[in-house]
């Protein structure tokens, strides 16, 4: 499968096998990580951002892409809406079918309120499905919620909202409990003690998993659950705007059937936004590991509504997409790769770095290793770098792979590929979206009764995310939005019905001089082939 | 120079690049896909594909998103089956066999024709793990159905009807919940934080200077 040029380079990996196993590699100091980022992490490139000319966050950057979207036209005119005409008329409103969507709904279910689920796709076509790692709590002895805070804060740069962090590690624990108590298969010794590793910048083992389909399994488990309570949901439907009522509060979503192109209304006491993350807009022209429908619809939704973002200018590019073969071009290599003990190589055969470094100090070092330091290996789409998944065998015996990384043999084996005995091609993927809505601690973004869980929220992570503290805050902010918006909705009397502030941020644009010819939300990318 | 493969997309043809996966060739070929495309990864199931390459008597099955295309290739996609999902209360349920028979009883009408097996767009032992849920075995159940994607090709090829994918569910879901051992040191963590033990180390934690926090941080000590 390998080309000549490629088996060549590995012959390399292989002879420096054994002594590159056992070397423990230097970790970076504070003052490296800071160069090798400015320098080399694409978050860094001015030239891929612009400056937001209107809304909420006018004069602050987000990525060219993002501020297309942000700075566009909308789907409807609304004069042609008839928001009298209620198509649906619930307590809360959840937009967005993923982790925290669909925990959201389960809470919001327990509390009494009368609930639904709209999605552009099916429930459980979300990011966290492809969660493959694991899930971050703290629960053993030798651990923390202190210790995780600091993990999580220091590798978020110090920039996490610190109420919504405190929030994010002292529920870490409950959130596995209940998640357990749902029938979530978690990797367990035989006695009971969950078999945690390490992640990219953790301090304590606290790593939890089922197999590499962590986030599948939690998913699949969580939709069984949505479905076993009947709390309606209404797939292959978009929101496409939000409707605010004559207050100024969220009160519900003008709706798209993307296979029909009929429009509904879903009038809501509150709104839940949980739709996720923006890998489909490809900043920067990456590849992504993101399901089809990560395209940041939330955030234009509530931006137009006149809520906050915070940090939309700070993604995550995961170190290890896979660069090779390029049918799987992109597609994420989960880390707990590198926390079983396979290392980065480069062309030469030579460890250039420690493989647990956070992960955008390690996406850097691989994205200089493969341009300034010119080591890495050609590939029909660009270039990558070795890592040594043979090495995980040598560390944890024979078997390791096939029990502890099943998805990841599956996906090169398709192809040819043991990842047992032969090294695998890795460069970084365009992966998480760190910033997003801002909220507060129960979960509310800066318009009243407008609702944010999961990846479509910024500020719990700061400017980078550690592994599996994402997979934990979709189950903890995910639960939260769906208690603090069912306690709200029953506080809450819905006045008229309005898309006032449709028109109101079209004028915004059009006094600025801002002329577009794109609508937004995008919902989908256009991957066909132009002629 | 790219080599070109004729594929037939629910009996169309189309000339499509042969390096690509079934998937990119619909989107090449102008499909703007809604249906049958989730995750683009192998995770999710939307994309189950059935196919047949001319001359060949066998059906194959496999996802979109995972499979190159080959010449003379025959698609067709299944981006949803209606599969039997029960409705069940998981607190009030208990892992016996009982539960099974009552919630899915075709299970006992399987012929033991393997066709589920053999249709596995995962390549699970399909048949085994249905005879394990008949015994009320979900520990081996859940083990053998863990990868399981939730595709519904091996329900589309069941002469019995079997829901196979929502039935390993409920087998998974039982395992987890009640028959793999609890979590003691989980439980003891989860007691301490509701009783308010690390509030107070967290609190005075936050309230330090940032250059306080940067040093705690880079010095912290890194378990082995």
């Amino acid at each position: 499968m390998y080309t000549k040029e490629m088996l060549e380079s590995m012959k390399k990996v292989e002879a420096n096998r054994a002594a590159n196993a056992v070397m423990e590699p230097k970790r970076m100091t504070a003052e490296e990580n800071d160069t090798l980022l400015k320098t080399y992490h694409p978050d860094y490139r001015e030239e891929e951002f612009d400056v937001l000319a209107i809304g909420p966050n006018k004069g602050e950057k987000v990525p060219k892409e993002l501020a297309a979207l942000l700075q566009a036209n909308s789907r409807i005119h609304p004069e042609e809406i008839d928001l009298s005409r209620v198509d649906y008329d619930v307590d809360v409103l959840i937009i967005g079918g993923g982790g925290a969507g669909a925990s959201a709904a389960i809470e919001a279910d327990n509390a009494g309120a009368k609930t639904m689920i709209v999605t552009k796709l099916r429930i459980g076509d979300a990011n966290t499905m492809m969660a493959e790692g694991g899930i971050q709590a703290a629960d053993k002895p030798n651990d923390s919620p202190a210790i995780h805070y600091l993990d999580a804060f220091g590798g978020g740069h110090f920039a996490a909202k610190p109420e919504l962090l405190y929030k994010l590690v002292t529920e870490a624990p409950e959130a596995i409990a209940w998640l357990n108590d749902l029938g979530v298969e978690f990797d367990k010794a035989p006695d009971g003690t969950m078999i945690t590793t390490h992640g990219g910048g953790t301090s304590r083992k606290r790593m939890h998993a089922a197999k590499d389909y962590s986030g599948a399994e939690i998913m699949r488990t969580l939709r069984d659950e949505v479905l076993n309570r009947e709390i309606p949901v209404v797939d292959f439907t978009a929101a496409i705007e939000l409707i605010l009522d004559e207050n100024g509060k969220a009160a519900g979503a003008v709706l798209l059937n993307m296979e029909t192109q009929e429009i509904l209304i879903a009038r809501a006491k509150t709104v839940i936004i949980a739709t996720g993350g923006a890998g489909r807009l490809h900043y920067q022209g990456f590849p992504t590991s993101n399901h089809y429908g990560a395209t940041a619809d939330g955030l234009i939704l509530a931006y137009r509504a006149g809520a906050k973002l915070l940090y939309p200018d700070t993604l995550q590019y995961h170190p290890t997409g896979a660069a090779y073969p390029e049918q799987i071009f992109g597609a994420l290599v989960t880390e707990k790769v590198r926390s079983l003990g396979a290392k980065l190589i480069n062309a030469n055969g030579e460890v250039f770095m420690h493989p647990l470094e956070t992960r955008d100090v390690a996406a850097a070092s691989i994205i200089r290793e493969c341009s300034a330091n010119g080591k890495g290996v050609p590939t029909p789409e660009g270039v990558g770098v070795w890592l040594d998944t043979p090495m995980i065998e040598l560390k944890g015996g024979e078997g390791t792979i096939e029990k502890r990384i099943p998805a990841m043999m599956r996906m090169f084996g398709k192809y040819d590929i043991d990842i047992r005995k032969e090294p695998i091609l890795v460069y970084p993927t365009l992966h998480y979206q760190n910033g997003g809505i801002d909220i507060t601690s129960d979960g509310q973004s800066t318009v009243e009764n407008l609702f944010v869980a999961g990846e479509a929220v910024g500020g719990i992570h700061g400017r980078n995310r550690l592994m599996g503290n994402s997979l934990l805050d979709v189950i903890v902010f995910g639960r939260n939005a769906g208690r603090s918006a069912s306690a709200k909705a029953k506080e809450t009397t819905t006045g008229a019905l309005t898309l006032a502030h449709v028109d109101a941020y079209a004028k915004e644009m059009a006094d600025a001089g801002i002329v577009s010819d794109i609508v937004s939300p995008k919902l989908l990318p256009d991957y066909r082939r132009k002629k | 120079m790219e080599t070109m493969v004729h594929i037939f997309l629910m009996g169309k043809q189309y000339e499509v690049p042969s390096n690509l996966t079934i998937m990119k060739a619909m989107e090449y070929a102008g499909y703007q896909l809604i249906r049958g495309c989730g995750c683009r990864n192998g995770f999710c199931g939307a994309c189950a594909t059935i196919y047949r390459v001319k001359g060949d008597r066998e059906l194959k099955v496999c996802l979109a998103c995972q499979t190159k295309v080959e010449d003379n290739m025959y698609v067709a996609t299944l981006p949803f089956f209606p599969l039997v999902k029960q409705v069940y209360d998981i607190e009030k349920v208990s892992a016996t066999q009982q539960i099974m028979m009552q919630l899915y009883p075709e299970i006992y009408a399987c012929i033991g024709c393997n066709a589920c097996t053999n249709s596995c767009t995962q390549g699970l032992n399909v048949m085994q793990y249905i005879a394990y849920a008949q015994r009320g075995d979900f520990e081996k159940c859940a083990e053998e159905s863990f990868d399981c994607v939730m595709c519904g090709v091996c329900s589309s090829r069941c002469p019995a009807g079997i829901s196979h994918p929502q039935v390993a569910m409920l087998a998974r879901r039982l395992n987890g919940k009640y028959l793999a051992p609890k979590s003691q040191h989980l439980e003891d963590r989860v007691r301490e934080i509701k009783n308010g033990d690390f509030k107070e180390l967290l609190e005075n934690l936050m309230q330090k200077p940032l250059s306080e926090m940067q040093e705690l941080y880079n010095h912290r000590e890194i378990e082995q």
